[in-house]
């Protein structure tokens, strides 16, 4: 009974937070064009309300997913433009050119997220630069269609239940707009897409070899972020009833740039804060406003250096006093890993498995059989082909020669996320963990795998949780855990997917004798739960704890395999791993 | 017939002065990325502040127009240290995309620091050989103005020195090391942090001589670096990125391509054709002329 108390003041405190700010948000949303009548701070709310929104949409692409757009003025263009075209040449309904834009928006992003799908962020830097340069120069002069440099007037605003005429009623419309965005933007940060989109600015192939289709989620992230700035553009456009090229250019990209990061780009209040800051700030330094975009430049360096996140990440220190830890997730059932077939039978298949980089032959046909149940130690000296091996298993390499059978399917050359998918999870030499996100975070991202609900995925998640004793730990960031617990949460983020094969390599790399002994006991309770592993380790001790089967290579091929303890004993084995006893022992 | 042929040669001759500066500009963001592998997006404002260091100093200061280019470069190399200082130093450790947000807001900040300064009004500059008259000379029905053939020849030359440097001297040895791997070059005693340093005043000062050189032949504007700044940029990816060879080339390129789709296309669209070239490369070779694929190691 004691111990059932606390939990509960936790949770009624917990709800009560994620209660109370929406409900203020609303409250301030219908007080603020009461309080704020003349023309001009009218007017100041909707521009803060249409920046805020086109800054959400920055939330999303750089804040969440981690990829860097400078184009986002040019998405606000092209949704002022099309309800601006739409309502006064084309005399649409206010409404069907709104999705007209979105659509347009949407699909420009997403051919930009498109054209840097396999390059990284300096390129994506610079391609939406030229996007934004590109949009900008077709705005100024294709006057035909877009009035050129002395733009549209005349715009209409929509009707919303009733026609929003008034100013301070079209400032109730902006914000509503800009509620209904943070909701859905702070909404989606806890969906499967949303976790996969922090899942890929943390660490990309991480994300791959957990099941998530990285491409596919950076696409996305700038299709949103790309409609979700037209948004802004189109409350822009009929709050303002006139526009041209000069509010949508380079200047203006950067200037949401500096909004979401002022405000903390991971957070949905915070550059709200950030963009209402700026936009507002500009207004009350009137003497400063030549300097402002120098003051915007300083500022986004100022922050870059010395508060990654931004005012929000100092709002919520304050706030910590205040905020109380979350009760950790409760395992509803417990991990069900592996077992999906009968034990003995083929499981994984590899066949003449080759891999070239250059010239080298790194792996060098390798053929091997892991059988459902086993714990299949893979070893051999350094440099013997092991984790590229388990590289080209998991489809991060693509192998240049030979067949992958996974369950009965050929998975050679396919995606990892594929792979991951179909059942076959990974860990990492080096940590490659989401050091930013919490361990329960970290957790639920491999939960996720193959599509499972949102129930589903937490209750795999709090299972793989408490199967690795890591439930006390769940909110901590990963980067403040010791080395230790880190691997355990690789460990745990990998079958929290629940997956029928899993790959580890060198899990044992670091850790001391007690954490090793822990290591073993783990690795038997989940091949008893019927998991099959395969295990890369140099710790020959551990092994042979460990591992039923051992497959040994050498330079890129097989050299021996059985059991574990034939194979340790392996006169080629020994030779490969000491030397020639001959030449060893001086005979 | 002899007539287009020698439309032909004139433009081909502006588009590699042009290409010239570009490939200068270039150069710069390739030395920085190889050292400290982030791009530089204030590269391009070196330049423009290069350009208004020189027109303070010979119109303000009315120095005499050769002192005024190499104290404007002395000052350059100590802006290039200090930009090292205040926005690469301190994001050292971090990845790379804060590195390039910083000098984007780098980039913004110069430009518009200088757009309060100088106002919006363009500056002229004298050409660096003041002959009488044209400012050239006609030869084959192509006119070869001087300050063009200036651009070009300080180019091939300065591209000449850097190999020699990066070749045959210790300093560029240590540079080189450096850039290949900044761990090892720390074990053997290279003094890494130093080297980073060096790399970007010689940046700042091989940008602000980009400048200098153009600025008799576009007018001095706070927005000229950005320009030039994102043309080199399109030429370091189309080039092959980090490859210094590719940065010249691709800022040749770059300039060619420029001034016969402004003749031949459209002059108004001149600025997007250096950015569609750019994302035909990204789609079709995005490794760049001379790059080579790289994997992740896992």
């Amino acid at each position: 009974m004691s111990e059932a108390a606390p939990v509960k003041t936790t949770r009624r405190g917990r709800l009560r937070a994620v209660h109370v700010a929406p409900a203020l948000a609303v409250v301030a949303a219908a007080a603020l064009p009461l309080l704020f009548t003349s023309r001009y701070s009218t007017n100041l709310l909707i521009l803060g309300a249409a920046w805020s929104i086109a800054t959400l949409g920055l939330v999303v692409v750089l804040g969440y997913a981690g990829q860097i757009s400078l184009a986002q003025a040019a998405f606000f263009g092209i949704g002022a433009y099309a309800v601006a075209l739409g309502t006064t040449r084309g005399e649409m309904n206010w409404w069907l050119a709104l999705a007209a834009g979105l659509a347009a928006a949407a699909a420009a992003g997403a051919a930009l997220g498109m054209t840097t799908l396999k390059l990284g962020g300096h390129y994506l830097a610079m391609v939406t630069i030229c996007f934004q340069i590109i949009y900008t120069l077709v705005a100024t002069n294709w006057v035909a269609v877009t009035g050129g440099p002395d733009g549209i007037s005349n715009i209409r605003r929509p009707s919303f239940v009733v026609p929003l005429v008034s100013a301070q009623r079209y400032a109730w419309f902006a914000l509503a707009a800009l509620l209904a965005v943070a909701g859905a933007v702070w909404w989606l940060r806890d969906t499967a897409l949303g976790r996969a989109m922090l899942a890929v600015r943390e660490n990309e192939l991480a994300a791959q070899a957990l099941g998530v289709n990285t491409q596919r989620v950076k696409v996305v992230a700038f299709t949103l972020s790309a409609a979700i700035g037209a948004l802004g553009g189109a409350v822009y456009a009929s709050g303002y009833l006139y526009i041209s090229p000069d509010s949508f250019n380079f200047d203006h990209a950067v200037s949401f740039l500096a909004m979401a990061l002022v405000g903390g780009s991971e957070s949905v209040l915070g550059s709200i804060l950030g963009a209402g800051l700026l936009t507002f700030l500009p207004e009350w330094l009137r003497e400063l406003k030549k300097m402002y975009l120098v003051i915007y430049g300083c500022a986004i360096i100022l922050v870059i250096v010395f508060m990654p996140e931004g005012l929000w990440g100092y709002l919520r220190l304050l706030g910590r006093p205040f905020a109380r830890q979350a009760p950790p997730p409760a395992a509803r059932r417990a991990l069900r890993v592996g077992g999906r077939g009968t034990a003995g039978e083929e499981i994984l298949g590899v066949e003449g498995l080759v891999k070239h980089f250059g010239g080298i032959a790194a792996v060098d046909g390798v053929d091997f059989v892991v059988r459902r149940g086993e714990v299949h130690a893979l070893i051999g000296p350094n440099g013997s082909g092991k984790t590229t091996c388990i590289n080209l298993l998991s489809g991060l390499y693509v192998p240049t020669a030979g067949r992958i059978r996974f369950l009965g399917r050929d998975v050679a050359g396919q995606r990892p996320s594929r792979i991951a998918g179909a059942g076959m999870a990974r860990s990492f030499q080096n940590l490659r963990l989401f050091r930013e996100l919490t361990v329960w975070k970290n957790v639920l991202v491999g939960a996720q795998r193959g599509g499972a609900g949102e129930a589903e995925t937490r209750d795999r998640a709090a299972a793989a949780m408490a199967f690795a004793g890591l439930a006390d730990r769940a909110h901590e960031r990963c980067r403040n855990l010791p080395y230790g617990h880190q691997k355990l949460v690789e460990l745990a983020r990998a079958i929290a997917g629940e997956p029928e094969l899993l790959l580890l390599d060198e899990p044992g790399a670091g850790l001391n004798q007690t954490e090793k002994q822990d290591l073993v006991e783990l690795l038997r309770r989940l091949n008893g739960m019927g998991l099959t592993i395969v295990l890369v380790e140099h710790d020959m001790s551990l092994i042979s704890r460990a591992a039923t089967v051992a497959t040994v290579l050498n330079f890129g091929r097989k050299i021996a395999e059985g059991t574990a303890e034939e194979v340790l004993r392996h006169p080629a084995v020994v030779e490969a791993y000491l030397g020639n006893r001959e030449v060893a022992l001086g005979v | 017939m002899s007539e287009s042929l020698s439309l032909v040669g004139q433009l081909l001759f502006a588009g590699l002065a042009i290409g010239g500066v570009y490939a200068l500009v270039a150069l710069g963001i390739v030395l920085i990325y190889r050292a400290t592998n982030v791009v530089n997006f204030a590269q391009g404002e070196f330049s423009m502040l290069g350009a208004y260091t020189l027109v303070t100093l010979w119109q303000g200061a009315r120095l005499d127009y050769f002192a005024a280019m190499a104290l404007g470069l002395a000052i350059m190399a100590a802006l290039g240290l200090l930009f090292e200082l205040a926005v690469y130093f301190p994001l050292r450790n971090r990845s790379f995309l804060p590195v390039i947000i910083a000098t984007i807001g780098a980039s913004i900040m110069f430009q518009n620091g200088a757009l309060a300064v100088f106002g919006p009004s363009p500056e002229k500059v004298r050409p660096v050989i003041e002959a009488g008259g044209s400012g050239g000379a006609t030869v084959g029905g192509v006119f070869f103005d001087y300050q063009y053939l200036v651009t070009l020849v300080v180019t091939l030359v300065l591209v000449g020195l850097l190999y020699l440097f990066f070749e045959h001297t210790l300093l560029g040895k240590k540079m080189q090391a450096t850039s290949q791997d900044k761990d090892m070059a720390r074990l053997l005693g290279i003094p890494v942090a130093l080297m980073i340093a060096l790399t970007f005043i010689y940046s700042s000062v091989l940008g602000g001589l980009s400048g200098m050189l153009v600025a008799p032949i576009f007018f001095v504007t706070h927005k000229m670096g950005a320009t030039l700044g994102l043309k080199a940029f399109a030429a370091t990816i189309c080039g092959g990125f980090g490859d210094a060879r590719g940065a010249i080339l691709g800022g040749l390129a770059m300039g060619v391509i420029e001034s016969f789709g402004a003749a031949y296309i459209s002059a108004i669209y001149k600025d997007a054709f250096a950015f569609l070239v750019l994302i035909l490369f990204l789609l079709v070779r995005p490794q760049g002329i001379f790059g080579e694929k790289v994997a992740e190691k896992a």
